[in-house]
């Protein structure tokens, strides 16, 4: 089968998710078209080259509804032959998205393509779009549907993480990134986003706190505890996990993924375009894989996403070097660990979404990016990007530096 | 036309005033007379011209309409002429609905009462009592709703508790009038509200003096010659939020999807019913909605929930209530004083509910001091019941005043019937026999509410064995609503019937049972608990072992009601049985765990130490966290379904055992006796009602499986066997 190369991968620094974040008054639309603009002017590309672009989108509905991949490939003023597909797997969505602008190179569909994601979530909440999951009874009663939050707490009921556990690795994430930031370790893909005048608006991740300790984020009230006893969601999270008494819930603010706003996109290409462009491929994908799994306790599915990947590429654990697994809750991280038996010092080197948020559609294509560098500055040779899905699904993808 | 339900008079105004009066009956309810009358009438109220408008009302004095004749559908959903396929269940079960929509658009097509091209005829309800169910769904297809100004009046959907939906309209008509939130506490509830609570949430709109509410509906119908309903006008909102797409209402669902998990444990298939109908309903138009309803409401119908809980809990409570193994020929017992003996904590609970059933009370206790602290029990009731407004001031002191307590038993000399409820001593019993039978009338009932001595032994004691017999209450008795009724050998039918009467009168549910010991409900219950004990020494986890009770549908785990009947009387009984049988106990993993919390740990109860929970001060209870340190959590754990199934199975077993054994004569009795005596699992109509819904040849096998892996006490009784091979049924479904 013909191989996909990576060429190129940008993002946006990611913007507080709130009226008062740095990206607020800049469209999501703009923010795509901002990052489909760099992989085309810093690679001085010949955009008609790109012959489809998947864009990750979580909400897509309001101002991110109507393919809004296309809108933004036209707004930026590709040609009008590149086409543009938006991509929801909740969480996942940015890395399901290179995934498919891989899959159609390595398919022979297309020569060039770009896979990346947007989520403006200050302008289109969370939820935006509905959805019958949750709400319809019949699909609520028959996965017993609890919130993530919930399902994060489980994880820590059952796999043993105390409220101590969950806050160190929350210490460790803002620590890990501030250290990036200070080591310009982000520097290679960040591309500073500019509003209507041309003035830079955002130019670093804007949750980062490197002052983060233990006591500050003990001071927290766990987020989920109100809507799992009062709203019954830990009664039906036990009426599955019959084994615990209880649901600990350890989860708040300071340990979960933050709300920003943010869009990214990787370049990918068969070697015949890396030639044509006169591009170097800088990483190979191996494997690719998603996966469903019980979706109450809904994000444990890393795991098995990981195991199908790493089967597909012939390769074991052992064969990564380094790991890269979206910080939905700190639970799910450290479930993940213990499953496959990773060292801390593996994993999320750069820190992750607890410290620098998750902008739901576009987390996937930008820590697919950061291990596009990170492999790159520290020499290694094998990465392993993968995110915990809602409603108990998993994406993974193995790249290799080349 | 003349109608034999419906009366029927057309004013001069050309208004109509139809009574509901169904001919023979206390009380309205839609049976297949009215169902015919109604909707031949709605057919001539929307074709005659002359007719300008209707007020619908009732000629009951007992209220307006008490719903669907469950007795119609409880033998509908069994067979016989019942509709067969699912379509023609449904157009069944849509018939009322039709009606119903008929009456409230006078016929006209939605798309023209929307445009306004068209308009409906109006229609009031005047309410003079209760409308609960197709009662209530009546008054909601009205266009104007006025009801009798009176608190007690009972309005609401009590559909759910018997398994059903409300199918004629009202699990879309309630949100429509009163907003998601506050429909889904009526409809998946069923608790009906008074009618000012009712006009607060928009359900009817005039509160009137009762001898008004047809005067007032008519000045409605009068003043508003072209009715529509707010669903038939453009731009129909729900209110406090719109249909299921609404984000309000999409918070709304989240919540009520996960609260109503909680409460069913996903045993009720009627409460998700009652929610889809809701959220479906919410977003189509409202003809398309009623058919989903009624969708929702076949496929309940022809379900086996449903089926089990109208049997169980409407059909065969009510007729053992209203005395269904009461002897014939024996007149009503005249119970106006009775004597309770004995006032503990059983004869204090006895003579509250006597006294609150209306007759006056003898409490007798051997010490006065003793007496007066059994009444001291009613006080505290009473007290907390005025406070809260349940009860009056003076209706409380009247109870109160009704209770004697005394050391005398001269002062039993008039009562007409004893209540026995002493130390279960058969010394103790055989003295106060004589005392008592020395003073009461030759004629009186001496009732023993024993739960541990045969009655058989004890009326050996008395000079007039015919006319003792046993009555168990259930502690605590003001709040268990059964009462096993234990004739002895040689208790004739005057005490069958007296007994009877009096469980009536106090408005408890009896079961009759054969005198053996434990009668029915304790010969089930211990080895349902010791099966629960016997997998915590197996090292399964207790929360394990209580969640899977509660998914069961069981109200507390098993290990939660040992520590309630305390594991030092568990251990007094395994010794007393022990002797009794000769065999020694010690070998017992059930028995060794009982020693061990009594006698080791100090665990002897709820009350005394704590048991497999610890109880804090002013605190939720919380398992106990130093059990594995004496029964260490086993590395490998069943599935929730084997624990399930194992704690289902022991009670299964001694009550199959307890029917095929003639302890409880039918399977009504059996299931009434589980329900109501221990709160076995109600949503399956009780354990014969299950057995005979997975089918006795497949519980027969089941059984058998579990006796290979755990033992000869899950072997099921050699009568089932037999019937799985006949083919036979403990209901009788052609019957």
């Amino acid at each position: 089968m013909t191989e996909a190369y990576v060429y190129d991968a940008v993002r946006t620094p990611r913007g507080k998710g709130k009226a008062d974040g740095a990206l607020h008054e800049i469209t999501p639309v703009a923010l795509s078209t901002q990052v489909l603009e760099a992989v085309r002017d810093r690679n001085e590309l010949d955009a008609s080259m790109i012959e489809d672009v998947a864009f990750g989108c979580v909400s897509p509905v309001g101002e991110q509804g109507a393919v809004v991949t296309r809108t933004a490939v036209l707004n930026a003023g590709y040609p009008e032959t590149t086409s543009g597909i938006q991509v929801n797997r909740f969480c996942a969505s940015g890395l399901e998205a290179v995934n498919i602008a891989a899959a159609k190179v390595k398919a022979g569909e297309a020569d060039m393509t770009v896979g990346g994601g947007v989520e403006s979530m200050s302008r289109v909440p969370m939820g935006s779009d509905g959805g019958a999951w949750p709400t319809d009874p019949t699909t609520a009663f028959k996965t017993y549907f609890v919130p993530q939050g919930v399902s994060a707490d489980l994880i820590a009921t059952k796999y043993g993480f105390s409220r101590d556990d969950v806050d160190a690795y929350a210490v460790e994430s803002q620590k890990r990134a501030a250290k990036s930031w200070k080591e310009k370790r982000f520097s290679k893909s960040i591309m500073p986003v500019k509003d209507v005048i041309g003035a830079t608006v955002l130019d670093h991740d804007e949750t980062v706190r490197a002052n983060t300790d233990m006591q500050s984020l003990g001071a927290l009230n766990p987020s989920f505890t109100m809507m799992g006893e009062n709203f019954g969601f830990d009664a039906v999270a036990l009426q599955k996990y019959a084994e615990f008494e209880k649901i600990n819930h350890v989860h708040h603010a300071g340990n979960s993924s933050g709300i920003v706003d943010g869009a990214a996109a990787v370049l990918i290409g068969n070697e015949e375009a890396g030639k044509k462009t006169g591009l170097k491929p800088r990483a190979r994908i191996r494997a690719m894989a998603s996966i469903g799994s019980e979706p109450t306790i809904m994000l444990t599915g890393p795991e098995f996403a990981a195991k199908k990947a790493l089967a597909r590429a012939g390769m074991e654990a052992k064969d990564i070097d380094l790991w890269e697994l979206n910080e939905a809750f700190a639970s799910v991280v450290l479930r993940f660990m213990q499953s496959l038996d990773i060292d801390h010092s593996d994993i999320n080197v750069n820190g992750g979404a607890i410290a620098m948020g998750h902008p739901l559609g576009a987390t996937g294509a930008m820590i697919f990016g950061t291990m596009v560098d990170e492999l790159e500055r520290s020499g290694k040779e094998t990465a392993l990007v993968t995110l915990c899905i809602g409603a108990g699904m998993g994406t993974a993808t193995i790249i290799e530096r080349v | 036309m003349t109608y034999e339900a419906l009366n029927i008079e057309v004013d001069g105004d050309g208004i109509a005033l139809v009574t509901i009066d169904l001919p023979g009956k206390s009380m309205n309810v839609w049976d297949a007379t009215l169902m015919t009358e109604f909707a031949k009438w709605v057919d001539e109220f929307v074709a005659d011209d002359n007719i300008k408008g209707a007020v619908i009302t009732s000629g009951k004095k007992s209220g307006f309409l008490a719903g669907a004749d469950l007795n119609m559908l409880g033998s509908g959903s069994t067979g016989g002429a019942a509709p067969s396929t699912p379509k023609e269940q449904f157009e069944a079960a849509f018939t009322l609905n039709s009606v119903l929509r008929k009456l409230e658009t006078s016929g006209q097509p939605a798309k023209a009462l929307l445009k306004g091209e068209a308009h409906a005829k109006p229609v009031a309800a005047a309410v003079n009592g209760l409308a609960l169910g197709g009662g209530l769904e009546l008054v909601l297809a009205c266009h104007h709703r006025v009801v009798a100004d009176n608190p007690k009046i009972q309005l609401g959907v009590p559909e759910v508790q018997v398994g059903l939906l409300p199918g004629a309209g009202g699990t879309q008509r309630l949100p429509r009038l009163a907003g998601l939130q506050n429909a889904a506490m009526l409809a998946t509830q069923g608790r009906p509200i008074d009618p000012n609570t009712a006009k607060g949430q928009g359900i009817i709109q005039e509160v009137v003096p009762a001898d008004e509410v047809v005067a007032k509906a008519k000045e409605w119908v009068k003043a508003n010659p072209k009715a529509i309903q707010p669903w038939d006008k453009k731009g129909f909102k729900f209110p406090g939020g719109g249909g299921a797409m609404d984000p309000r209402s999409a918070q709304f669902f989240m919540a009520a999807n996960a609260m109503a998990q909680r409460e069913t444990n996903h045993n009720y298939p009627a409460v998700q019913a009652i929610l889809s109908c809701f959220y479906e309903g919410s977003i189509v138009p409202f003809d398309t909605a009623i058919r989903i309803e009624s969708k929702y409401f076949t496929k309940l119908l022809s379900g086996p929930t449903a089926r089990n809980m109208i049997r169980t809990l409407f059909i065969n409570k009510q007729a053992a209530e209203k005395g269904e193994q009461r002897p014939d020929g024996v007149p009503p017992a005249e119970l106006k004083k009775i004597g309770v003996l004995g006032a503990g904590m059983m004869g204090a609970g006895i003579a509250y509910v006597t006294a609150k059933g209306g007759a006056e009370v003898v409490l007798l206790d051997r010490d006065l001091e003793y007496a007066q602290k059994g009444k001291g029990y009613s006080e505290k009731i009473v007290e907390k019941g005025v406070s809260r407004g349940k009860v009056s001031r003076e209706k409380g002191d009247a109870l109160l005043a009704r209770i004697t307590p005394t050391t005398d038993y001269n002062d039993l000399k008039d009562v007409d019937l004893i209540i026995e409820a002493v130390f279960e001593d058969p010394d103790v019993k055989e003295d106060v026999i004589k005392k008592t039978e020395a003073v009461i009338g030759k004629d009186v009932i001496f009732a023993s509410n024993t739960s541990t001595l045969p009655i058989t032994g004890l009326a050996k004691h008395s000079e007039r064995p015919d006319q003792f017999i046993g009555i168990h209450f259930f502690s605590p008795v003001d709040k268990m609503p059964l009462v096993e009724i234990i004739p002895g050998d040689a208790s004739g039918d005057r005490s069958l019937a007296t007994a009877l009467d009096y469980v009536r009168m106090i408005k408890k549910t009896p079961i009759v049972v054969k005198d053996t010991r434990g009668f029915y409900t304790n010969r089930v219950v211990p080895p349902y608990i010791n099966e629960s004990m016997l997998l915590v020494t197996e090292g399964v986890k207790p929360a394990l072992i209580e969640n899977a009770a509660k998914t069961l549908g069981m109200p507390v785990g098993p290990l939660a009601l040992c520590d309630e009947t305390s594991q030092e009387l568990g251990l007094r009984i395994a010794t007393a049985t022990a002797k009794e049988t000769g065999q020694d106990p010690s070998g017992e993993p059930v028995y060794q765990l009982l020693k061990t919390f009594v006698e080791d740990l100090g665990r002897k109860g709820r009350k005394s130490g704590g048991g497999f929970y610890e109880y804090p001060e002013g605190g939720k209870k919380k398992l106990w966290a130093g059990l594995s340190e004496h029964y260490p959590i086993a590395a490998e754990q069943p599935g929730l379904e084997d624990v399930k199934e194992r704690l289902l199975y022991a009670q299964l077993i001694p009550a199959a055992q307890c029917f095929a054994e003639g302890i409880v004569s039918d399977p009504q009795s059996a299931d009434l006796g589980a329900i109501f005596g221990w709160g076995f699992a109600p949503w399956t109509g009780g354990p014969m009602s299950h057995i005979d819904t997975i089918g006795v040849d497949s519980f027969v096998r089941k059984a058998e499986s579990l006796a290979q892996k755990y033992g000869a006490r899950f072997n099921p009784p050699e009568k089932f066997r037999d019937m799985a091979k006949s083919g036979d049924t403990l209901y009788k479904r052609a019957a």
